[in-house]
């Protein structure tokens, strides 16, 4: 079956229920979201249609400011550790046997679909005091006596990079596997040593991805919900826990959609830079 | 009329003319080979007779009935494809009787029928096993078992033997030509492969930029090609400028061809002789006078490259014909009249 | 050498950083009483009894199961005929459904759960259970609609032209040849989706959680009102069904093919 174009509107006839699907439920919640981000709060349900940008004044104040910050600085260093720690695992891994590659797979799956939740009471407990890890310190003679690691800013990045991580390396996976290995055999067969030919081929040819990768995983960071309230304290709550905060607890849903616009806004800015990034390497 | 018909057939992909014009009669039962360089528009025209594309203009007529806009599905075919298209989720037996499935043909009659076909290809007792796990040679024969499950009206191929060796191609070739001949088919195959053609087909046609250049039986066109394409395409050829002197006389490289003249009106041409038909002889008044400048003996022939007037010259003979001609020898090349084809510029 | 063991030291290091949680997770949930202690006071599997037991923990359980089991059924079913349709016809506005299809994945989770809790009860539907079921669906479509994309792009056009030469209509086509080739994709993006389904929190949560508890919402209450060693167990179980889950795909599939091992247009 060659690919033509549909000849009569029988030919449409598969599109209808996805495209029926996705407008009803995706693009008219979304809308519905834009909408209410300028209704005016109700104390007594959720909202009362109106049209104010209250909601997007709120930003202008200096403990949006610091949200904001906090959250991006966290994005930032979350994508930095993981693509610095992932980018060398994945080009190691993509060298193994396809059965160790599958088992890994397998294995990075399985922690990349935990739900949120059960990552967060993980390390709680890895992190806490009675059944944490200080206990095995102890034990080693390194620590006196058990203490309680969380809550912190050092849990909260451990945690991130622990949910991201999974993800940084199966962005990557594909571009890896792909690469050429006669390059490397090339930059080998030249005098390079295999450290040497990595920095010097692999991560130059790559250079593009490993930026696309940052910006996925920056991305990706942003909507941790559950792990900086969970491990963190609430100076290091993000966007995204401002957001459920304001929706389920405050009920000032409203304001949590003006944020939440704002945060669709930033994070479909970087998408474009990824595909622009990602298109230059096509090109190039 | 019983057979195939192309009534004035041309296919456009946007400013592209893949087949221009062509029309062609086939009747029944004919074994025709479509031959072409890569791009020439013989695959285009073969899956325009198969209904897997749609002609710009012109009509497809079969047995009288004009099926032009007959879906592919109900023109009965049966077409093998050059990726051979097998079902890799369907064992052997399953995808010879694909056809008569979905024909709605009952359990006995397709296991009847697959028996019959698996038997015919020599692959009886291969019924349950996974295409996967056949080998070249094998797998192009249940391609080519599936296309003929139905009694097809029309037997199409497309490059059928290109993915095997020089060895089973050969083979298969022959096995192909004499399987239509039991069974009557029509058959039209396309293939690049100029001995391939030769070996199967009844008609030949060969085709370039789209357009038909020469349809005739295979040893006509090797030995009266129409043009210069394909006299260069069939075979290999020296091509010569020929030019007439005031009586008319054919005039190569400076010497006349005693018996050889240009029609008239005609003042240059081009003249094609296959190598074979080339006799190098002691210099004389009667031949063209050259050089040897390489010779290359190949066991079973002798292909000797001869210098003469500024042109190349090929002539092949067997050992015992010829069996000791030195490079930079001086020779008298001899053109025989009844092998020179002229051909018009 | 050195080379190797450093390779392995760094694998060692990566996968003990990965499993290390888990590990302790899955030593607390055999403490014998109702301990936050690793390593464990006494071994027992009463708290994983206690998954299928306990009325509340139950009623979770098949809740979530329930959601991910239809979340799953409508994702693939609109992925299908769309990836289809995608492969089938050239229609370049209708790219547009495969960005849609994909948008909900990429964008943070709290702003597609943000969008489902604000449509919803403007809908005046808030709370229903087939609100998640819906809204899961359109969360993770992205996923088979990938698998299936990747899947179409795999066969081999001339198989289909193959079986309409053998007078195989397109209706038949799909049956006969499309279907069964795309089935493991399918299955894949049904598995994908359905895992993905039964670890989400933030969507079930901002559409259901006031009227239903699936597991990671009642893990999640009952991390905030205090602990008990079931949410150990728990955890641990679906560990293993992902676990499980991705190993059977990876044993009758081609898991590599599926995350992009091979390029997608090889025809």
């Amino acid at each position: 079956m060659r690919r033509e174009p549909p000849r009569s509107l029988a030919d449409y006839t598969p599109l209808v229920f996805p495209a029926l699907m996705l407008t009803v439920f995706f693009v008219i919640p979304f809308s519905t979201m834009i909408m209410v981000s300028f209704f005016r709060r109700d104390p007594a349900g959720f909202f009362k249609p109106d049209f104010v940008v209250d909601n997007y004044a709120r930003f202008l104040s200096l403990f949006f400011g610091n949200v904001l910050g906090f959250s991006l600085m966290l994005a930032i260093i979350v994508a930095l550790c993981c693509v610095a720690i992932a980018f060398p695992f994945t080009y190691l891994l993509t060298k193994q046997s396809r059965k160790v590659q599958t088992v890994w797979l397998v294995c990075l799956l399985s922690v990349l679909s935990l739900s949120e939740v059960i990552i967060g009471f993980a390390w709680s407990t890895l992190f806490s005091r009675t059944a944490g890890i200080t206990n095995l310190f102890v034990w080693l003679g390194l620590m006196t006596e058990p203490q309680a690691l969380l809550p912190g800013f050092g849990a909260v990045l451990t945690g991130m990079v622990y949910q991201a991580l999974p993800y940084t390396i199966l962005v990557l996976y594909p571009a890896l596997v792909r690469l050429d290995p006669t390059l490397l055999e090339a930059a080998r067969t030249l005098g390079a040593s295999p450290i040497r030919a990595f920095l010097n081929v692999v991560v130059p040819a790559l250079r593009n991805t490993i930026v696309a990768t940052l910006i996925m995983v920056f991305v990706f960071a942003l909507g941790s919900y559950l792990l900086p309230q969970i491990l963190g304290r609430p100076q290091h709550w993000t966007l995204s826990v401002l957001i459920t905060d304001q929706a389920i607890y405050q009920s000032n849903i409203p304001f949590a959609a003006a944020m939440a616009v704002f945060l669709v806004l930033m994070s479909l800015a970087l998408v474009g830079l990824t595909l622009l990034v990602g298109r230059r390497e096509n090109a190039g | 009329m019983s057979g195939l018909s192309l009534n004035d057939i041309t296919k456009q992909f946007g400013d592209f003319t893949a087949v221009d014009d062509v029309r062609l009669d086939v009747p029944h039962g004919t074994f025709v080979c479509l031959l072409g360089p890569s791009g020439c528009g013989k695959t285009t025209l073969l899956r325009m007779i198969a209904g897997l594309e749609e002609p710009t203009a012109g009509a497809v007529v079969l047995d009288g009935k004009d099926i032009t806009a007959v879906p592919t599905h109900k023109r009965d075919l049966g077409m093998v494809f050059q990726s051979l298209a097998l079902f890799p989720h369907l064992s052997v037996g399953d995808n010879i009787s694909y056809p008569l499935r979905i024909r709605g043909a009952s359990r006995n009659e397709q296991n009847k029928r697959t028996e019959e076909l698996l038997t015919l290809i020599h692959l009886s007792g291969y019924a349950d096993r996974p295409v996967a796990k056949l080998s070249g040679g094998q797998r192009q024969r249940v391609a080519i078992a599936r296309a003929l499950a139905i009694s097809p009206k029309l037997f199409l191929l497309d490059e059928p033997l290109s993915a095997l060796d020089a060895k089973l191609r050969e083979a298969m070739q022959v096995e192909l030509r004499q399987l239509q001949q039991k069974l009557g088919i029509t058959t039209i195959v396309v293939t690049h492969d100029q001995r391939e053609a030769m070996t199967m087909a009844d008609l030949v046609v060969v085709m370039g930029n789209g357009k038909i250049r020469q349809a005739a039986p295979p040893i006509e066109i090797y030995r009266r090609p129409a043009d210069a394409f394909v006299a260069d395409f069939i075979g290999s050829t020296n091509l010569l400028e020929v030019t007439a002197d005031s009586a008319g006389r054919a005039i190569v490289l400076g010497q006349a061809i005693a018996g050889l003249k240009l029609p008239g009106g005609v003042g240059k041409a081009s003249l094609s002789i296959r190598p074979e038909d080339v006799h190098l002889d002691k210099p004389g008044k009667d031949a063209i006078d050259g050089t040897v400048i390489f010779v290359r003996d190949l066991g079973g022939t002798i292909e000797t490259f001869v210098e003469a007037g500024g042109a190349n010259i090929v002539s092949v003979a067997t050992p015992r014909e010829r069996p000791n001609v030195k490079q930079g020898q001086k020779v008298g090349v001899v053109l025989p009249p009844e092998s020179c084809v002229v051909l018009a510029l | 050498m050195t080379e190797r063991l450093l390779r392995r030291f760094y694998f060692f290091l990566v996968g003990l950083f990965l499993a290390a949680p888990l590990i302790v997770v899955a030593g607390v949930s055999v403490n014998e009483k109702q301990d936050l202690a690793f390593p464990p006071k006494g071994f027992s599997l009463d708290w994983y009894a206690e998954i299928f037991v306990n009325p509340e923990w139950r009623k979770a359980l098949v809740a979530s199961i329930l959601l991910a089991l239809s979340a799953a059924a409508i994702a693939v079913a609109i992925a299908l005929p769309l990836a289809w349709f995608l492969w089938r016809r050239i229609a370049p506005w209708a790219n547009i459904f495969q960005l849609l299809g994909v948008a909900p994945f990429i964008l943070p989770p709290v702003i597609t759960a943000l969008g489902f809790l604000t449509f919803w009860a403007n809908a005046g539907f808030y709370g229903q259970p087939w609100t998640a079921a819906i809204s899961h669906a359109i969360f993770f479509v992205t996923l088979p609609l990938v698998t299936l994309s990747l899947g179409f792009a795999s066969i081999d056009r001339s198989l289909v032209e193959a079986a309409s030469t053998m007078g195989a209509d397109d209706r038949t086509v799909l049956k006969t040849v499309v279907l069964p080739l795309i089935l493991p994709y399918l299955v894949s993006g049904y598995a994908f989706a359905f895992v993905l389904s039964l670890n989400e929190y933030i969507v079930a949560y901002m559409t259901v959680g006031f009227t239903m508890e699936t597991l990671p919402i009642k893990i999640f209450n009952a991390l905030r009102y205090g602990y008990t060693p079931t949410m150990a167990s728990v955890s641990v179980f679906f560990v293993a069904i992902a676990a499980l889950v991705f190993g059977l795909i990876a044993r009758f599939g081609d898991i590599r093919r599926l995350l992009g091992a091979m390029s997608s247009d090889s025809n």
